[in-house]
């Protein structure tokens, strides 16, 4: 178990180099930043030229690569167009995307599995149809509608909550933007567990459970919830990410400076510092998620081992 | 490993058979056969169920309007007067008028082809890519899973916006395909892992055991004992994914990188309705386009129901 | 929709249920920040640092506008550049000019402001090695070429303008390159303002919390989340602030300034989202500001193509131009905030000033009809089709694009005439242009850096001017404009460019489609709030009750 840990954590270092080259081709791809710095006037090529330098997008694009792998190394991200910092970017976006990402992840775990188990469950009956006119609402209408509805409705008719989330973030702040960032997984969430419950009901260790007389809740609990969890926790474990990066709507919405908001900005500016240290960072964050799935398959299921 | 011997028993090279039939995509496997495959036996029930019926009727309907919209709309829906812009439904115009002033009802028909081609393609593209890479990854195990995993992680990493920006902007072609292609590019990974995890625990279940011990062949054990019984994730994913990556191809469409016009489809519609809130004042120009997004979802959700009880074999 | 509504609120019943519990505790505190008399406005991040020759857009301009005063200040309600610190600027030759600053100005840290203040500020904004993005506004000073070479490869071969000299504390000499009449009216721009010496002993200091000698100073700056602004009690100029400060705050969505707005948690709100200007008379009533600012959109034609030369390509723009019904678009598309222009100038700049309404007469007027017949006898549309291409990311140009689009179609009576070409990024889109690769209309617009009509034509139409987006030529243009440039008097120098407009109107190298009104709105706490010709509200004269 601990090697298999340490050869997980040791494929990291091949993937975070292949992500950071192929994001930073990709950016480069977009094209020269330099002439946007200036508005609707036509940049000055000696301006210009002057920020390319600075910017370090005056070299070839490996000696670009190697000059920010080198930076890295020692710490420096690099430098964001209005001056500020990678690193002080990515210290401030991450711990609120993170808390948003959890805030999100907890609704998606607790009322998606809730609602998937009942619903998997009572088959056909009138709460399933209605998770599932609500599934079909979650997905036909835009999280911008469905967020800025709910942001008008609590925030101004009701003043319940404020519509923009402070910049400190604070955990109960982020419930009604962690809710609309989960809808979307939540109907994946309640999906998945209802199909899995409903296929492992008629399972035989079920039957087998049932008629030793075990209690109705044990049996529901110990016995189908813990087999129908791994399609459901891959799920979650490759959503954190999701959560994490793809909350641009979300954010925008309720003002929220996470990742998502940074990220985006840096595709649309074509700042490569900033979208390729987001990212690196993102992917580490995958990887980790995907090693504790991996590691949990062998807590649901005893008959996965790792060496 | 692989033990082609065990096909040589007559009984295996018949399955094998028609486990082939179906994975070339004819769903009638030969019958004539005494011993029934799970498949064919799958679509005997299927044919029997009428939440599949209606669900197949249902998608029918919306294939052939996306193919002939003439057949229930006569407007043109790029004929628009700005001068109706945001007009409530109205004899003969049913549905309204958008913001552009063009006829909804028209815009909502037309645009089916394009949200369907998308959502049906792209689902099918990140299925098969997904499942195969997910399910060879948690088949194999050992360097092959590590590789892929790997990989998928890597893919996992790429934003969606920069994706497709990039992808997008420096391909030439216009129209659906580059679209499709990205959406599948992009947004496979994610079935991968599920496919992977559902593969793994299949592969623990006691009748996989006892086939690998009878000498059942890598192919044979995947297709006849792992796949359905992995299925049932990937087609709820899927069914899912199909609305989402409708409303994707907005989100595309709407970094200029996506359908252009005059390519009308739902998606578009959906997030112009959206944007500069429009829906406030108007309802009309939201619900009719996000309606019938709703009921395409809705249709493979059943479809995929419909087909999961079917594959299942304690059901019978 | 009334079915979808009950649905959402549906979902937004479970939100409620769990936000219930812990929501209510934090829905009242965030309102302190804006305590007494302070006013809490929204504030959109700067896009480059703080400096004033590099801010290029108004969400930096708004705080320099608060903590610098230059030579010059633009009159918030007429746009007249007026002497704010300037005791007077004197020529013989409009070409020379001596400047005396008025005694007892000082920054906010406590340092007077001097002549030298201004003289090495232009220099650094003007020197290539500082790469300020608005050094182009020093380019007329004697000595630009030298320490700000044109070619890309080129070193600077000076530390200093040699036009700018030091007399004493008090006043300088400009020498420019060749006579400009109105150079002085340029220098309310913020590119032009004093830095102290702090500036440029601690530089990453003063870029944390810049010092300027401005109505305001910075009391505390959290880089892109809020400025916290207060009153500077040693401020020399008339406009001192009739308020205790300003509390910026960042939003990434305008929308939900304004929801913030309608929720009580903020004041003011600059520039309303489109997407709400709808709503906004209703939701705000005369709490809600809709005034004219030195804003024009145009679409320019890229007449380095073959298909755009000549008479038939001329012809072609006017019939494209007439179909375009503008008096629909903006009222429909953005609700009265823009208003059809008829010249190509703005309407701030007032009569006097050289706005002409309906200087462009039939050519910016609809007639569906007969621009159907100018393009038809113009030999069509090249290729019988027409793109419209602009960046889609920022402001909501997908509709009228789209709007432009289907009033031409409309008029050509073929709906495949006219197709938006949406780019995705703004740095895509300015790099097509400017790399020439346009082939058919494409969206230009220019907000003015001050307001003189030479601003709205020179910089945009004059041969290889920065802007010339559309690669226009022409030598009558080119010579009106050297013309009144060298006028002593104001208002004949403003007539002669009036008639290099009317070249313009012949040529049409780009068509006007409408002039930018700034829109604001505000609290009931808040009264007596303007927008400048800028469209950034006038700080200073806001009164808090």
């Amino acid at each position: 178990m601990g090697r298999y840990v340490i050869r997980r954590l040791l494929q990291m270092i091949p993937v975070f180099i292949g992500a950071t080259f192929l994001i930073f081709v990709m950016v480069y791809a977009l094209g020269d930043p330099v002439s946007a710095l200036f508005g609707d006037r036509g940049p000055d090529p000696a301006t210009a030229k002057a920020l390319r330098e600075e910017f370090n997008l005056d070299h070839p694009l490996w000696q670009q690569y190697l000059l920010y792998m080198g930076k890295i190394f020692s710490g420096d991200f690099g430098t964001a167009f209005n001056g500020q910092p990678v690193t002080e970017l990515m210290e401030r976006a991450f711990p609120i995307s993170f808390r948003l990402a959890l805030v999100a992840l907890t609704f998606e775990i607790v009322l998606g599995i809730v609602l998937g188990v009942v619903t998997g469950l009572r088959r056909g009956r009138s709460l399933d149809t209605t998770v599932l006119i609500l599934t079909l609402v979650v997905i036909a209408v835009p999280t911008f509608v469905l967020g800025t509805t709910g942001q008008f409705f609590l925030g101004v008719e009701a003043g319940w909550i404020d519509p923009a989330v402070s910049p400190d973030a604070r955990l109960d702040e982020l419930i009604v933007p962690g809710l609309i960032l989960a809808l979307v997984s939540l109907a994946y969430v309640t999906r998945l567990t209802r199909t899995s419950v409903a296929e492992n009901t008629r399972a035989d260790y079920i039957r087998t459970a049932i008629a030793k007389g075990l209690p109705r809740r044990r049996v529901t609990v110990r016995h189908l919830l813990r087999n129908s969890l791994i399609p459901v926790v891959t799920y979650l474990g490759a959503d954190i990410g999701t959560l994490m990066a793809g909350a641009i709507v979300t954010e925008r919405i309720f003002n929220i400076q996470g990742v998502g908001y940074q990220l985006y900005q840096g595709i649309l500016r074509q700042n490569s510092p900033t979208v390729v240290g987001f990212v690196v960072v993102l992917v580490l964050i995958f990887l980790l998620a995907n090693l504790l799935v991996d590691l949990l398959y062998a807590v649901l299921d005893p008959r996965i081992r790792y060496a | 490993m692989p033990d082609q011997q065990s096909d040589k028993t007559p009984f295996g090279a018949q399955e094998v058979a028609a486990a082939k039939g179906l994975t070339a995509g004819t769903a009638t496997a030969p019958e004539t056969t005494a011993a029934r495959s799970l498949w064919t036996d799958a679509w005997h029930d299927l044919r029997r169920n009428p939440v599949f019926i209606v669900s197949a009727l249902l998608i029918l309907f919306l294939v052939v309007i996306s193919l002939w919209p003439g057949l229930i709309a006569s407007r043109d829906p790029q004929r628009c007067q700005l001068g109706r812009s945001l007009e409530g439904p109205s004899a003969g115009h049913w549905f309204g008028f958008d913001t552009q002033g063009c006829d909804v009802y028209t815009r909502t028909v037309y645009g089916a082809r394009a949200s369907i081609t998308v959502g049906l393609c792209a689902t099918l593209g990140v299925a098969v890519l997904g499942a195969v890479v997910g399910g060879l990854a948690g088949f194999i195990g050992g360097f092959w899973d590590t590789l892929l995993s790997r990989l998928t992680d890597v893919f996992f990493g790429i934003p969606l916006v920069l994706g497709a920006i990039v992808f997008l902007s420096m391909i030439t072609l216009t129209g659906i395909w580059p679209v499709v292609l990205v959406i599948a590019a992009l947004s496979w990974p994610q079935i991968a892992r599920i496919s992977r995890g559902s593969v793994i625990t299949a592969k623990q279940n006691d009748y996989v055991q006892a086939a690998r011990a009878l000498g059942a062949s890598n192919s044979r054990m995947l297709l006849r004992h792992i796949l359905p019984n992995a299925v049932a994730p990937v087609i709820v994913m899927a069914t899912i994914m199909l609305g989402t990556f409708i409303a994707l191809e907005a989100t595309l469409s709407y970094l200029g990188v996506g359908l252009r016009p005059p390519t009308v489809s739902w998606g578009v519609d959906i997030s112009a309705a959206s944007d500069g809130m429009q829906f406030r004042n108007a309802p009309h120009i939201l619900l009719y386009p996000a309606a019938a997004l709703s009921l395409t979802v809705l249709a493979f959700i059943m479809l995929g129901d419909a087909v999961r009880d079917a594959l299942d074999p304690k059901l019978r | 929709m009334r079915r979808s509504i009950r649905l959402t609120s549906a979902v937004a019943g479970l939100t409620v249920i769990v936000a219930a519990a812990t929501a209510c505790g934090g829905g009242d505190d965030s309102g302190g920040g804006g305590g007494g008399g302070m006013i809490r406005a929204s504030w959109g991040d700067p896009q480059h640092p703080l400096e004033p020759a590099n801010t290029n857009e108004v969400q930096g301009g708004k705080v320099l506008d608060m903590i610098f005063r230059g030579l010059k200040r633009y009159d918030p309600e007429t746009g007249e550049a007026k002497d704010e610190m300037a005791e007077s600027i004197e020529t013989d030759d409009q070409q020379n000019f001596t400047v005396t600053i008025e005694d007892g100005w000082t920054f906010s840290d406590g340092t007077p402001v001097t002549a030298a203040s201004y003289v090495d500020a232009w220099n650094y904004g003007a020197h290539i090695e500082n790469a300020q993005v608005a050094s182009y506004f020093f380019q007329f000073i004697d000595g630009y070429d030298e320490v700000h070479p044109a070619e890309e490869d080129a070193e600077a071969t000076a530390d200093t303008l040699s036009g700018l000299r030091v007399l004493d504390d008090h006043t300088f000499t400009v020498r420019l390159s060749e006579p400009f009449s109105l150079w002085p009216e340029t220098l309310g721009y913020a590119a032009y303002a004093p830095l102290p010496r702090a500036f440029f002993d601690d530089h990453d200091a003063w870029l944390a919390k810049p010092i300027g000698n401005g109505p305001y100073e910075i009391e505390s700056y959290q880089r892109s989340q809020s400025m916290t602004l207060v009153r500077y009690e040693g401020f020399k100029g008339k406009d001192a602030a009739q308020n205790d400060g300003v509390e910026l705050r960042v939003y990434t969505d305008n929308n939900t300034a304004y929801t913030d707005l309608q929720a009580g948690n903020l004041d003011l709100i600059d520039d309303v989202p489109a997407s709400q200007l709808q709503n906004a008379q209703n939701d705000l009533g005369d709490r809600y500001i809709n005034q004219p600012a030195g804003i024009i959109q145009t679409v320019s034609f890229p007449l380095y193509e073959d298909a755009w030369e000549g008479e038939d390509g001329a012809a072609l723009r006017r019939g494209l131009s007439m179909a375009i019904n503008r008096e629909e678009i903006t009222s429909r598309i953005f609700h009265d905030t823009r208003t059809p222009a008829s010249d190509f100038t703005s309407p701030v700049l007032g009569d006097a000033g050289g706005y002409e309404e309906g200087l462009c007469g039939e050519a910016c007027t609809y007639d569906p009809d007969r621009a159907k017949q100018l393009i038809e006898e113009a030999g069509g549309l090249p290729d019988g089709r027409i793109t419209l291409t602009s960046n889609v990311d920022t402001g909501s140009h997908r509709q009228w694009m789209d709007a432009v689009c289907n009033s031409i179609n409309n008029a050509l009576d073929d709906t495949g005439a006219c197709t938006v070409n949406p780019v995705p990024t703004f740095a895509d889109f300015r790099n097509q242009v400017t790399g020439r690769e346009m082939t058919g209309m494409f969206r230009t617009g220019w907000q003015m850096d001050y307001p003189l009509i030479q601003n709205f034509l020179q910089p945009l139409y004059y041969t290889d001017a920065s802007s010339n987006d559309s690669v226009y030529r022409s030598e009558e243009f080119d010579r009106l404009v050297d013309e009144a440039n060298s006028e002593a008097d104001e208002a004949e120098a403003v007539n002669t460019f009036r008639e290099a407009e009317r070249v313009l109107v012949e040529d049409l190298p780009a068509i006007p489609l409408w002039y930018q009104n700034g829109t604001a709105g505000h609290s009931e706490r808040l009264e007596n709030v303007k927008l400048n010709p800028f469209s950034v509200p006038v700080f200073t004269e806001i009164k808090v009750s």
